[in-house]
C-alpha cells in the first residue's frame, strides 16, 4: 500500500508547525502517531500535499501536575499516559483507558492530541476526559484558545480546531482525594477501538453520592456526559439499587450509532451494561 | 524529492535519500534488503512489520522512513545477542516450543515478545497474550507461542540470576 | 541414530525464520524488475464502457499498461477450472469464461481491469489513478439463495438462473421413505457462513522471460507449484511446459486459498515476455480479501430421522453453495465431493440424500478453504445431533456412541462402505470419545455448571465427532468424479556419494514442517543422522512433478511416495552391499545403516555402499552405477482421520460475549510421525474453527461490495482470545499405505466449529435457544437470550 506524494515537513517546535501550517495551507496535514492518518493515506482515503510531523515536538510530550492541573502534552503517546504515576495517581480512569487502546505497538506511537484531533467516535479518551471535565489547549497564529472538551469535540471526526491550529496540551482538575474513578470498555472485536465505553467518576460521602460524572465514547457520534445518570446519582445512597435506577436512563434522546458490530438497539443496551459495570467499580 | 536521512540499524549506520512517502518497513525490506520483516496488512492490524525504535515496539508499516532519522533500529535481523548467529532466547524458544509454523508472523511476534519482556520478565499467561494482542498469527492457535515465550522468559531469567 | 518417527523433533527449518531469513516471493528482488499494479473494479457488477489509459501511459517510469482487451487480443484463454461436475441431468456444469483481465463486464467487486507495470511500485500506483475507466452500474447480488431466485441479476448470460450445476448423492427415495417411517425428525435451517482464508503473507508473484533462452520463470506464493505450471502453460497461456518453470519459495500460510491458480500468475508471467524485464505482483490486504478464494458460503436445510430407541434411520440434507462470478480451480469439488461423501459421518445412517444446487453470485470465487467440504459436512451433521440429542432428552455423547459404526481395522475386517460412495479406511471411534471426556471430565463439568447457574453464571459444553477424507486422491476416483488432473504425488530419493541423502518432493510446505517430518522417515529408512537428509520442494526445475499440499495429504501421498524411492534405494544397495561383502542379498538384513550378514558381525555401512555406488571400482556387473531412485505413488484410498472434540464456554449474560473457557481435541490420525507437529497443526486448525464459529464473516452490502475487507473490520482471533488447548489422540493405523498415516492438517478447523456452537447452545438451554447463526458475535448471543419470549430472563 502506497500513499499519494507529498512533502515532508518536520516541525521542531509549535512555534515551527504552525508556521508550517500558516505556509502549507490547505493542503497539509499534521502528523502526529500517524496510526489514524498513514492508514488512511495508504488506502488513498486521505491525500495531503504537506505531511507536518510533531511527533519529534519535545516541548509538547510531557505529562506534569501544575497545582490542582493536570497537564498532559499533546505529544504525550498512550503508553506514556498509561505508565504515568501522575495520571494512575490523580487520574487513575485516563491511565486506565490509555492502557486499552489497540496494542501495545501502537501504545508506543499514538498520542493524545492526535486522538482527540481525528475526532473519531469510536475512540477511547473522550469518555475519560468528558468525565473529567478537562479541556484543550490549542494553540494557533493568534495565540492560544482553550475550549472545554464538551465544546471542542463538535461530531463525526469533527473539532473546533481551526486549520490554522493544532492541540498542545489537555489539561483538567485532578481528581479529589475522596473520588474514584474508572474506565470500562466493549470492544470492537478487529479494531479493537470501542463499541462502547463509559468513564465514571464518583465520590462518595458518609454513603451517599456527592459527585458523579459520567461519560460515554462510541455511543454516539461523539463522546457525551450521561447528565440524566448523573443527577439519578447525585445525592442518593450508595447502592446497587441507586446505580441500577440511574442507569436505565444511560442515552435518554441520545441517537445511538449503528454498525455491522452493534445495532443501535443493542449499543444503547451495553451503554446500560457498561455504566452499570463502571459504576459498581467505583461506589 | 529524495530525503536524506541516517539511521543506525541493528547497531550499522546507514545513510539514504528516501522519498518521504516511503515506509520505514519498505525502508527496510527494498532499500536495506533486511527482509526478516514483514507486510501482512494495510491498516497497522497484523502486527508482521514489527520492530524496534528507540527501544520501543512500534509497526514499521505506520511510520514513515523519514521519521527513523537519527534513530536507533532493531529488527529480527538484529536479536542474536553476539550478531554470530547464537540464538536470542526468544529465537531459541520458539524453535523449542514450535511457536511457528509458516513464519510470516514470526518476526513480529519475537519483536513483540521481546519488548514485552523488557517490561515484564515473569509475565503470566494472560499478560502474554495480552501483549501479542497486536501481532496475528493465523498458523499456530498462539498456543506455542505463549509456551515459546514462557520458555524465553524462564531462560533469560535464569541467566540474570546466574550471571 | 535413526528412530526418529514418534519423536517430537525440533523443526529444521525454523533457523531461517525465526533469523529473518526466510525467502518468501515478495522478498525476492531480480535485476531489472519492474513491479505491477493492478487497477480493479470497485463494482460488483458492471458494464465497462471504456478505459483510457492516455494519461497513465504518459507518466514518467511507467514501463507498460495492458487492459482486458490486451488480453483478448492476445488470444489468452482465462483461468481454467480443475474439476468438473455434471448437472443431475447428465450436461456439464456451466463454465464460464474467467478472463486474467476484464474487457467488458466486471462480475465481482476486485475484477482485473488493467495491470500497469512501472519502474517502481510507487509509479505503478501513482499511474493507476490516472486510468480513467467508465461503468455502467448493475444490481448484483451476494447471497447463493438469493441469486437462484426468480428475478435475480443474472452473472452470466450462458448459465441461467445462476445455477452452475445442480447434483445429488445418495438413495433419494430410500431416503424420503426413511423419513417418513422415522418417529422424530430434528430438522436445522442454517447459513454456513462465508470466511476469507486470511493467510498472514498476501499473496505474490514475478515473472521472468528470459528472451535469450525463451524461458519462462514465475515465482508465486503457491501450495502446488507444479499444478500451476500445468494449468498456465496448458490452458491459459499456451506455452510449452518444458520451456517453464515454477518456484514457491517459502510461503507463508496457504489454509488453501495458495492452491488455485490465479490471473495474476499467468498475467506477471505473459507481461514479462512483452516487456522483456521481470513483472513483480504482490498483493495489498484490501486487495487479497477482494480476490483471494473465500471459503464455505453454504445455506442447507437438514434432516435427521431417528427411530423410539434414538437410532438415526435417515439424513435428508439440501444445500446451496456459492460458487462466485467465476468456478475457482477446485471449486466445484467442495459442496459435492468433498461434503455430499461426508454425510456418513460416523454414523450408521442407512439412508443418506443431499440435493445441492451450486450458484454464481457478483462476488470472487469461493473455494476449498481449510477442510473444504468436510467441515460443512461435519458442522450439519454435529449440529443435527445435538440438537436431536436435546429434542428427545438423551445425552447427546450417548447418542453419538450408539449410533458409531462398530470398530473396524481396514485388514482383518473390510473397510466401512457408506451410502454416499465412500469406503472408509479403519476406524475405532468410541475411544476418541471416551478420552475426550475423560479429558475433559464430562461429569465433574455438569456439576460446575450447576453451580454456576446458580450464580448466574452461563457455562456450556459441546461435542463434535467427525471424520475426512484426508490423503487426497486415488487418481481413478477422483477422475471418476470429474477431477481433471490425477492426485498422486512423486518423489526422488537421491544419496549423494558421501551417503548423505537428498529428497525431492511434489508435496509443498507452507508451514506444516515437511522439511522436518519427510527427513525422520528418511533417517529412520536409511538408519541415517537426520543432519544427513535434506528436503527439497517448491520448485519445478529441482523436483520431477508434484501435486503438492492440501487436502491433508502431503505425509499420506507425498510421504508414502519417498517411502516407496527409499525402498528402491534399499533393494539396490543391498545388491551393492552382497557384492562387497561376497554374499547373496538373500543373506543380508539391513538395519541401523547397516547391510550385515545375519547371524555374523560381517557388515558394510549406508555410506560405504553409496560411495561404492558413484566409484564403481568394484561393482556387480549387471546393474547401473549410482544410488538415485524416484517414485509415484497413487494411494489406494482416502485415508479416514476421527477424532472428537468438546469446547467449554462462558457465556457473559449481560453482553452475550463468549469465553472459549477450554477446549479439548482428541484426534486419530492414525500413526504420527513427529508428535509436535500434528499438535500444532491440531492447535492451529481448532482456532481457525473457533474463529468461523465466533468471529469470522465476509459481509456484503445490498450490491455485493465487501462491507469488511481489512483487518479493522473482519474479525480473526487474537492471542487473547483463545485458551491453551487440550490435546490428545488414539492411533488406528491407515491399512492402505506404508506410514499407516491418515493426515492431521484440517481436523481442528472441521471438528471445531460445531462443538463451540453446540457449547453455546448448551449453555443457553434454559433460554429455549435452538441455534444461532454464526459467527456467534455477543449480539446475536444476546438476542437470542432476548427471543423466544424470554425477555429479561
Amino acid at each position: 500500500m502506497i500513499t499519494t506524494a507529498f512533502s515532508y515537513h518536520k516541525a521542531g517546535t509549535v512555534a515551527d508547525a504552525l508556521k508550517l501550517l500558516a505556509e502549507c495551507g490547505d493542503d497539509a496535514k499534521i502528523l502526529a502517531g500517524g496510526h489514524s492518518l498513514i492508514p488512511a493515506m495508504k488506502l488513498r482515503l486521505n491525500q495531503p500535499e504537506h505531511l507536518i510531523d510533531i511527533s519529534g515536538i519535545s516541548e509538547i510530550r510531557y505529562i506534569r501536575c501544575e497545582g490542582n492541573s493536570l497537564r498532559v502534552g499533546a505529544g504525550a503517546t498512550h503508553a506514556d499516559i498509561a505508565n504515568s504515576s501522575d495520571v494512575q495517581s490523580h487520574m487513575p480512569m485516563l491511565a486506565e483507558t490509555a492502557a486499552l487502546i489497540g496494542d501495545p505497538a501502537v501504545r508506543n506511537k499514538g498520542t493524545m492530541g492526535g486522538v482527540l484531533a481525528h475526532a473519531d467516535p469510536a475512540a477511547d479518551y473522550p469518555a475519560a476526559l468528558l468525565a473529567a471535565d478537562a479541556e484543550v489547549v490549542v494553540q494557533g497564529p493568534g495565540g492560544e484558545r482553550i475550549i472545554a472538551l464538551e465544546n471542542f469535540l463538535l461530531g463525526l471526526f469533527d473539532t473546533d480546531l481551526a486549520e490554522n491550529e493544532i492541540i498542545v496540551e489537555v489539561r483538567m482538575n485532578i481528581s479529589p482525594s475522596n473520588a474514584k474513578s474508572t474506565y470500562q470498555k466493549f470492544m470492537q472485536p478487529a479494531s479493537r477501538y470501542a463499541i462502547v465505553g463509559c468513564a465514571a467518576m464518583v465520590t462518595v460521602d458518609q454513603g451517599r453520592i456527592s459527585d458523579a460524572k459520567v461519560a460515554f465514547s462510541s455511543v454516539a457520534e461523539k463522546a457525551f456526559r450521561a447528565r440524566e445518570v448523573e443527577n439519578a446519582l447525585k445525592g442518593q445512597e450508595a447502592s446497587e439499587a441507586t446505580i441500577k435506577a440511574a442507569v436505565k436512563n444511560a442515552v435518554n434522546g441520545v441517537e445511538v450509532l449503528s454498525d455491522h458490530f452493534a445495532s443501535s438497539e443493542y449499543r444503547g443496551h451495553l451503554a446500560k451494561v457498561y455504566a452499570e459495570r463502571a459504576l459498581k467499580a467505583v461506589i | 524529492m529524495g530525503v536524506p536521512i541516517q539511521v543506525t540499524v541493528n547497531g550499522k549506520p546507514y545513510k539514504a535519500e528516501v522519498e518521504p512517502r516511503q515506509l520505514l518497513v519498505h525502508f527496510l525490506r527494498d532499500t536495506l534488503r533486511m527482509t526478516g520483516t514483514h507486510v501482512g496488512c494495510d491498516t497497522s492490524s497484523c502486527g508482521a512489520c514489527t520492530i524496534h525504535m528507540n527501544g520501543e515496539a512500534v509497526k514499521s508499516c505506520t511510520i514513515l522512513a523519514v521519521q527513523a532519522d537519527g534513530g536507533e533500529i532493531k529488527t529480527i535481523e538484529g536479536m542474536s545477542p553476539d550478531g554470530n548467529g547464537t540464538l536470542h532466547p526468544l529465537q531459541e524458544g520458539f524453535k523449542e516450543e514450535h511457536g511457528l509454523q509458516c513464519g510470516f508472523c514470526t518476526p513480529g511476534m519475537i519483536m513483540a515478545a521481546d519488548a514485552l519482556l523488557k517490561e515484564n520478565p515473569n509475565p503470566s499467561e494472560t499478560e502474554i497474550r495480552h501483549a501479542l494482542e497486536g501481532n496475528f498469527c493465523r498458523c499456530t492457535g498462539y498456543h506455542n507461542i505463549v509456551k515459546s515465550i514462557q520458555y524465553a522468559a524462564d531462560k533469560m531469567r535464569k541467566e540474570v540470576t546466574h550471571g | 541414530m535413526a528412530n526418529y518417527i514418534g519423536k517430537p523433533v525440533k523443526r529444521v527449518e525454523d533457523k531461517r525464520f525465526i533469523t529473518g531469513k526466510g525467502k518468501y516471493t515478495d522478498d525476492i528482488v531480480l535485476p531489472n524488475m519492474s513491479y505491477a499494479y493492478i487497477l480493479r473494479s470497485p463494482y460488483a457488477h458492471a458494464t465497462i464502457n471504456s478505459v483510457d489509459i492516455s494519461a497513465a501511459q504518459a507518466m514518467d517510469g511507467v514501463v507498460a499498461i495492458f487492459t482486458g482487451a490486451d488480453i483478448a487480443e492476445a488470444g489468452i484463454s482465462g483461468v481454467p477450472c480443475g474439476w468438473q461436475v455434471n448437472f443431475k441431468n447428465g450436461d456439464t456444469m456451466k463454465e464460464p469464461p474467467h478472463p486474467l483481465l476484464v474487457k467488458d463486464k466486471s462480475l465481482h467487486v476486485g475484477d482485473g481491469v488493467a495491470v500497469v507495470i512501472a519502474e517502481s511500485k510507487e509509479i505503478a500506483r501513482d499511474a493507476a489513478d490516472l486510468i480513467e475507466v467508465e461503468y455502467d452500474e448493475h444490481d448484483a447480488v451476494s447471497n447463493p439463495a438469493d441469486a437462484l431466485k426468480d428475478g435475480a441479476p443474472l452473472v452470466h448470460a450462458d448459465a441461467p438462473g445462476n445455477l452452475a450445476f445442480d447434483w445429488e448423492i445418495g438413495d433419494k427415495d430410500k431416503t424420503d421413505a426413511a423419513m417418513a417411517a422415522a418417529h422424530h425428525i430434528t430438522k436445522l435451517e442454517f447459513v454456513n457462513q462465508r470466511v476469507v482464508p486470511n493467510a498472514i503473507e498476501p499473496r505474490a508473484a514475478i515473472g521472468d522471460y528470459d528472451g535469450s533462452r525463451d524461458h519462462y520463470t514465475l515465482y508465486t506464493s503457491s501450495q502446488n507449484p507444479h499444478l500451476i505450471r500445468l494449468l498456465m502453460c496448458a490452458f491459459v497461456l499456451g506455452l510449452p511446459e518444458h520451456k517453464v518453470r515454477v518456484v514457491s519459495p517459502d510461503v507463508g500460510g496457504g489454509f488453501g486459498s495458495k492452491i488455485f491458480h490465479y490471473a495474476e500468475e499467468a498475467l506477471v508471467t505473459w507481461a514479462s515476455k512483452q516487456i522483456g524485464r521481470p513483472v513483480k505482483w504482490t498483493a495489498d490486504r484490501s486487495e487479497a480479501f477482494l480476490t483471494d478464494a473465500h471459503g464455505r458460503d453454504h445455506v442447507t436445510t437438514a434432516e435427521l430421522g431417528l427411530d423410539t430407541e434414538g437410532n438415526f434411520v435417515g439424513l435428508r440434507v439440501n444445500t446451496v453453495a456459492n460458487m462466485g462470478a467465476y468456478l475457482s480451480t477446485f471449486a466445484p469439488a467442495v459442496p459435492t465431493y468433498l461434503h455430499g461423501t461426508l454425510l456418513q459421518g460416523l454414523y450408521t445412517t442407512p439412508a443418506i440424500h443431499i440435493d445441492l444446487k451450486a450458484a454464481f453470485t457478483h462476488t470472487n470465487a469461493v473455494d476449498a478453504y481449510r477442510g473444504a467440504g468436510r467441515p460443512e459436512a461435519t458442522f450439519l451433521l454435529e449440529r443435527l445431533v445435538e440438537t436431536a440429542a436435546i429434542e428427545i432428552g438423551m445425552d447427546p455423547a450417548e447418542l453419538r456412541i450408539k449410533n458409531f459404526i462398530p470398530p473396524f481395522d481396514g485388514v482383518e475386517e473390510p473397510g466401512y462402505q457408506t451410502q454416499v460412495a465412500l469406503q472408509y479406511d479403519s476406524g475405532n471411534y468410541e475411544p476418541v470419545v471416551r478420552k475426550a471426556m475423560e479429558m475433559v471430565g464430562y461429569d465433574d463439568f455438569r456439576r460446575e455448571q450447576a453451580a454456576a447457574k446458580a450464580e448466574g453464571r452461563l457455562l456450556g459444553i459441546g461435542f463434535s465427532t467427525y471424520i475426512e477424507a484426508c490423503g487426497i486422491a486415488p487418481s481413478a476416483v477422483v477422475g471418476a468424479l470429474g477431477a481433471r488432473a490425477g492426485l498422486f504425488e512423486s518423489s526422488q530419493v537421491r544419496v549423494q556419494p558421501t551417503g548423505k541423502v537428498s529428497v525431492y518432493t511434489g508435496s509443498h510446505s507452507h508451514g506444516q514442517g515437511h522439511e522436518t517430518t519427510f527427513a525422520q522417515v528418511v533417517a529412520d529408512q536409511f538408519g541415517i543422522a537426520l543432519e544427513d537428509v535434506d528436503i527439497v520442494h517448491g520448485d519445478s526445475d529441482a523436483v520431477a512433478f508434484g501435486m503438492g499440499t492440501y487436502g491433508s495429504r502431503s505425509l499420506a501421498v507425498g510421504g508414502s511416495a519417498i517411502v516407496k524411492s527409499c525402498q528402491k534405494v534399499i533393494e539396490k544397495g543391498a545388491k551393492i552391499a552382497a557384492h562387497l561383502l561376497e554374499v547373496s542379498e538373500e543373506d543380508l538384513e539391513f538395519a541401523g545403516g547397516s547391510w550385515t550378514v545375519k547371524g555374523t558381525d560381517k557388515s558394510v555401512g549406508f555410506g560405504d555402499v553409496a560411495l561404492t555406488a558413484y566409484v564403481p571400482h568394484n561393482y556387480p556387473e549387471d546393474i547401473e552405477p549410482g544410488l538415485d531412485f524416484s517414485s509415484f505413488y497413487d494411494p489406494k484410498n482416502f485415508t479416514y482421520p476421527f477424532g472428537c472434540h468438546i469446547c467449554v464456554v462462558e457465556i457473559d449474560p449481560d453482553t452475550g460475549k463468549v469465553d472459549v473457557k477450554r477446549f479439548v481435541a482428541v484426534d486419530d490420525v492414525g500413526n504420527i510421525i513427529n508428535p509436535m507437529i500434528v499438535e500444532g497443526q491440531i492447535h492451529g486448525g481448532v482456532a481457525q474453527g473457533i474463529g468461523q464459529a465466533l468471529f469470522e464473516e465476509v459481509l456484503y452490502d445490498d450490491n455485493a461490495s465487501l462491507l469488511n475487507g481489512s483487518y479493522m473490520d473482519y474479525t480473526m482471533p487474537r492471542a487473547d482470545d483463545l485458551p491453551m488447548f487440550e490435546v490428545g489422540n488414539t492411533v488406528t493405523p491407515c491399512p492402505h499405505n506404508p506410514l499407516g498415516v491418515k493426515g492431521a492438517g484440517e481436523a481442528g478447523c472441521i471438528a471445531a466449529t460445531p462443538a463451540v456452537v453446540n457449547a453455546v447452545v448448551d449453555a443457553l438451554k434454559d433460554y429455549n435457544v435452538k441455534d444461532i447463526r454464526m459467527p456467534m458475535t455477543p449480539e446475536r448471543v444476546w438476542r437470542a437470550m432476548h427471543s423466544n419470549g424470554n425477555g429479561h430472563h
